[in-house]
């Protein structure tokens, strides 16, 4: 398993299948329902509406995180080189045409190019054809401070050549930051200076048509706001979480510092407030199964590819707003799209046999690495998505050497691949042994892995294996 | 020619060329699964067999030698071999250009005496270059390796896309700049020499030849010239690599002949023949001085220049801090430097700095061996060319025991992975300027948490004021195997590092 088998492998995930189908227009007279669980189809994709504003919108969003570069690849694999802007033109242009109208992007994504390509795409179609999601984005503390955050704002909207925010989110609140614990760090980022009240005079002033909030990391947090929302201190007009058939219910088994999707959901559920779903496909993870996971797919239902299965749960409950798809290839959009036009909602059986599924996935203890490199560049040089998805690899393949075999002709073929195709993924010196505990990572990783402590798991494995 | 003739040429081809082979393989460093069933081909050599004191292998080569003279000259020694190479080539290029020439006692017997006292006394850069089969490690090690290297790494790069695992990627660099321009004039300058003269090292200046020419006058079977049937018509002679044969005085001299048999191919009256000694024992006395023969130049050993470049500073200098953006990238990792060592570390098996210098002969083949990238040739002119570690690019791997498995001087004695846990080849030394917590205050202790020996302890230290948590290092434990100063995130320089124990301690 090296790095040129996860890009075959994911473009072979996603079978190119595409269906061509109208897409579904905003239609300005459209009275807003009570309740999004009306949900329709108009034309081709499945459409839902936001009770707040009324919009309607895609199933499908595109998240605008992972854009293809000219030197192939993402900014993740290719940092200096710059966004392949034709690509995304041309993704783009395909999603207008299949009813795709909800653009997720971020002053943070791809290296701080997301907005701008986001806006060069966009702007060649009329304003009111799309929406537009953007963040105050809390990675870096010197963009905290109210000037500095401003700042973020009116650059985002100058970059997405527009004068106003379909949705703005304040992005990741729960997470850990500056040397902050989750809860301290939202109070820092977000209420000390007075950021969020300011946000939600933009709303009033028409610059900003919806307020929410993405979530990460401390459920305190998340309680909090929706305390707020229920006095009616602030008003939410949707929330994104993350929801897909693992973190359903396995969430806090796989990390304890997660929350289930299940309770995320139905806290906004009930509350009406519509769910803007982000990693369907655990970065890509749930795309890209072991074997025997796959063959219990096929076996259920040979139609849909495993990225369809996830993109189908996800799109079921009848509070999801959209789904986001952070896309970097034409042909992940295609399937995508043909997933959800329209959906083909589960049912229950098809709910619970992925819930099993789930149960499956979970006893092989990969780790629940999104590859969202929100922890690089590691001051020490480690390349952690890289480290985590070759092992993560490894076990999806059934190629991870198992100890109790040792001496098996088996074991010590799997030991060299292992080893080997170690080496080549990752060069020495970003190996997992080089990673000192500086712990720099771990308050930005929004699945809050330990990841020193993987490292430290990942290392023994190998050390115990060249030990042989 | 007849069958009889050819036999000993055809033999002692193929006997060559097999050995030739091996000993190539060895020190290409063609993987572990293959170089620990060959590694014979190096412990038959006669200087590291005697450095070694491997009476058994000793035994063997003189009797050889007294059975069939020099054999070993063209057989076992690659050195030789590779001359004989050239030579081939020089004869396809010109035909019967050797002649006869008197044996150049002074020169012969001047560097073998020279030779012998600087192994005595330990002079090092004498007897490492002058040792003919480490010449020609040194020639494969720092000259071919690179290049079977980069065709590994393309097989690599290229199975890498069929999920095949045979070819793992190997780090290729410049073990010592000094050793490489060594191998390359020794092999130019014996290129060169064998091209136009045939074995004039081997019969001038080579100390092993010098000292089996001791054993080959007296060797039973031997090349002689059949006086009746010669028509004096001096191919033989013309022939004679070693130019041993006088046609004019019917004699050969068989200190000098390597028993190659060229010869009695060349002849056409059937006049030379390799059989029993007609005078077993008796030595047949080549007079001086009437032949004007054409020998090139010898190779002056002691002009070879050598650089004795160290880094003496152990600056403190920080990871390249790159600007953090939010979203990915890689930060910049600057390359490791050398520390300096008060005393080199030596490799488990060595036993101390002093047996290494008295054994080894800097074949090169344990630096081959490495499969860690630690052992590399020293620079300093008293262990010229010998090896020592270093662990910019990896550490001394507790399961590993090649470099002791293929010594073959006894420099390196043979341990296995048990052994080898017990002995203390050096011990780590904390350099507080360096070390991450104290010039930036993260936490770390990857030293200490890697430590095969649990040698070092994180201990809070009060330093200029702050509460650091730092390495401490209990010098009895540490083995000196170098992860530690490896892995220390500290660059260039490490913020711990080995020193090697003059006596390697055991416990």
């Amino acid at each position: 398993m090296d790095r040129r088998d996860f890009l075959k492998r994911g473009a072979a995930a996603v079978a190119g299948t595409s269906v061509l189908l109208s897409a579904c227009k905003r239609l300005p007279g459209d009275s807003p329902n009570d309740l999004i669980r009306d949900s329709q189809t108009v034309g081709g994709m499945t459409c839902r509406v936001n009770p707040n504003s009324g919009d309607k919108v895609s199933l499908l969003g595109f998240g605008m995180m992972r854009l293809p570069v000219e030197a192939g690849g993402t900014a993740r694999e290719n940092p200096d080189s710059p966004i392949d802007q034709e690509a995304v033109n041309a993704m783009v242009d395909y999603a207008m045409e299949h009813g795709v109208n909800y653009f997720d992007t971020s002053p943070a994504y791809c290296q701080g190019m997301s907005e701008q390509s986001t806006g060069t795409a966009l702007s060649r179609y009329p304003r009111n054809s799309y929406y537009i999601a953007t963040k105050l984005s809390n990675f870096a503390p010197d963009t905290w401070p109210a000037k500095e955050s401003k700042a973020m704002f009116e650059r985002s909207l100058q970059y997405l050549k527009t004068d106003y925010v379909d949705y703005l989110l304040l992005h990741g609140i729960g997470m850990a930051g500056g040397n902050k614990d989750g809860m301290a760090a939202f109070y820092a980022r977000y209420m000390d200076n007075g950021i969020l009240d300011w946000l939600v005079e933009q709303k009033r002033k028409g610059r900003i048509r919806n307020l929410g909030f993405s979530y990460h990391g401390d459920v305190k947090v998340f309680d909090m706001l929706l305390q707020w929302h229920d006095e009616g201190r602030y008003h939410w007009d949707f929330v994104q979480v993350e929801l897909n058939y693992l973190d359903w219910n396995y969430a806090d088994e796989i990390n304890s510092r997660n929350t289930d999707a299940v309770y995320l959901y139905e806290e906004l559920h009930k509350r009406g407030i519509p769910a803007v779903i982000m990693e369907p496909l655990l970065g890509g993870r749930l795309a890209t199964q072991p074997d025997s996971v796959v063959r219990q797919l096929h076996k259920r239902n040979p139609e849909y590819s495993p990225a369809a299965w996830a993109f189908r749960f996800a799109g079921t409950p009848e509070g999801v707003l959209c789904v986001l798809s952070g896309m970097t290839y034409m042909e992940h959009l295609q399937e995508n799209v043909a997933t959800y036009s329209p959906l083909r909602a589960l049912n229950d059986d098809e709910w619970d046999f992925l819930l099993r599924l789930a149960h499956d996935i979970y006893e092989l203890k990969a780790i629940p690495c999104t590859a969202c490199n929100y922890c690089m560049p590691c001051p020490y040089g480690l390349n952690i998505p890289q480290i985590f998805s070759y092992y993560n690899a490894c076990i999806a393949d059934g190629l991870l050497p198992d100890m109790e075999a040792r001496g098996d002709k088996e074991f010590i073929r799997q030991r060299r691949a292992f080893l080997v195709g170690y080496d080549r993924t990752v060069p020495g010196l970003r190996q997992a042994a080089h990673c000192i505990g500086c712990n720099h990572c771990v308050s930005h990783c929004p699945q809050r892995i330990q990841i020193p402590e993987e490292m430290n798991r990942i290392d023994n494995l190998v050390e115990q294996l060249k030990q042989l | 020619m007849t069958a009889k003739k050819s036999l000993l040429h055809n033999i002692r081809l193929v006997l060559a060329l097999v050995l030739f082979i091996l000993v190539n393989l060895l020190f290409l460093g063609v993987g572990w699964g293959v170089t620990r069933h060959i590694a014979w081909a190096a412990k038959i050599q006669f200087l590291p067999a005697l450095l070694a004191l491997d009476f058994g292998v000793l035994a063997v080569l003189i009797i050889l030698t007294l059975l069939f003279g020099r054999l070993y000259c063209s057989i076992i020694c690659p050195l030789g071999v590779m001359q004989d190479v050239f030579g081939w080539l020089g004869k396809k290029a010109k035909k019967n250009r050797y002649s006869y020439s008197p044996e150049k006692k002074w020169l012969r017997y001047g560097a073998f005496i020279v030779f012998a006292l600087c192994l005595i006394i330990g002079f090092v850069p004498v007897t490492t270059l002058l040792a003919p089969y480490s010449a020609y490690g040194r020639i494969v090690n720092s000259l071919f390796r690179p290049l079977y290297d980069l065709l590994n790494n393309g097989l690599a790069a290229i199975e890498s896309h069929y999920q095949s695992y045979m070819f793992s990627e190997v780090q290729l660099w410049m073990r010592s700049v000094t050793t490489f321009v060594v191998a390359l004039l020794t092999l130019v300058l014996l290129g060169v020499l064998a091209w136009r003269n045939g074995r004039t090292y081997c019969n001038t200046i080579c100390p092993v030849g010098t000292m089996l020419s001791f054993f080959s006058r007296f060797s039973i079977f031997r090349m002689q010239i059949d006086k009746s049937k010669c028509r004096n018509c001096s191919l033989c002679e013309k022939n004679c690599k070693a130019s041993a044969i006088d046609f004019k005085a019917g004699t050969i001299d068989y200190s000098r002949c390597v028993a190659c048999g060229d010869c009695a191919g060349t002849c056409q009256f059937d006049a030379l023949h390799y059989q029993l000694a007609k005078r077993p024992f008796h030595i047949k006395q080549i007079e001086d001085g009437l032949s004007t023969g054409k020998h090139g130049h010898e190779p002056d050993a002691g002009r070879r220049a050598f650089v004795t470049g160290m880094a003496l500073a152990t600056g403190s200098a920080l990871m390249a801090q790159t600007k953090v953006k939010v979203d990915g990238g890689l930060a910049v990792i600057e390359d490791k430097k050398t520390p300096y060592r008060e005393t080199p570390v030596t490799p488990p098996g060595s036993i101390s700095s002093y047996n290494m210098e008295r054994h080894c002969t800097a074949c090169q083949l344990c630096v081959s061996a490495c499969p860690n990238n630690v052992l590399r040739p020293s620079t300093d002119p008293m262990r010229f060319m010998q090896p020592e570690m270093s662990f910019e690019r990896g550490y001394c791997r507790p399961e590993c025991t090649h470099c002791s498995h293929v010594c073959p001087t006894g420099a390196i004695r043979r341990i296995d992975s048990e052994q080898k846990t017990a002995i203390h080849i050096g011990h780590a030394v904390w350099i507080r300027k360096n070390c991450i917590p104290v010039v930036n205050g993260d936490s770390c202790g990857l030293c200490a948490k890697h430590c095969p020996t649990w040698a070092i302890a994180m201990e809070n230290r009060d330093i200029n004021g702050r509460i650091v948590s730092v390495p401490v290092v209990d010098a009895e434990k540490c083995i000196g195997c170098g992860k530690c100063e490896h892995l220390c995130p500290a660059r260039p320089f490490s913020a711990i590092y080995v020193e090697g124990n003059k006596m390697h301690h055991i416990n």
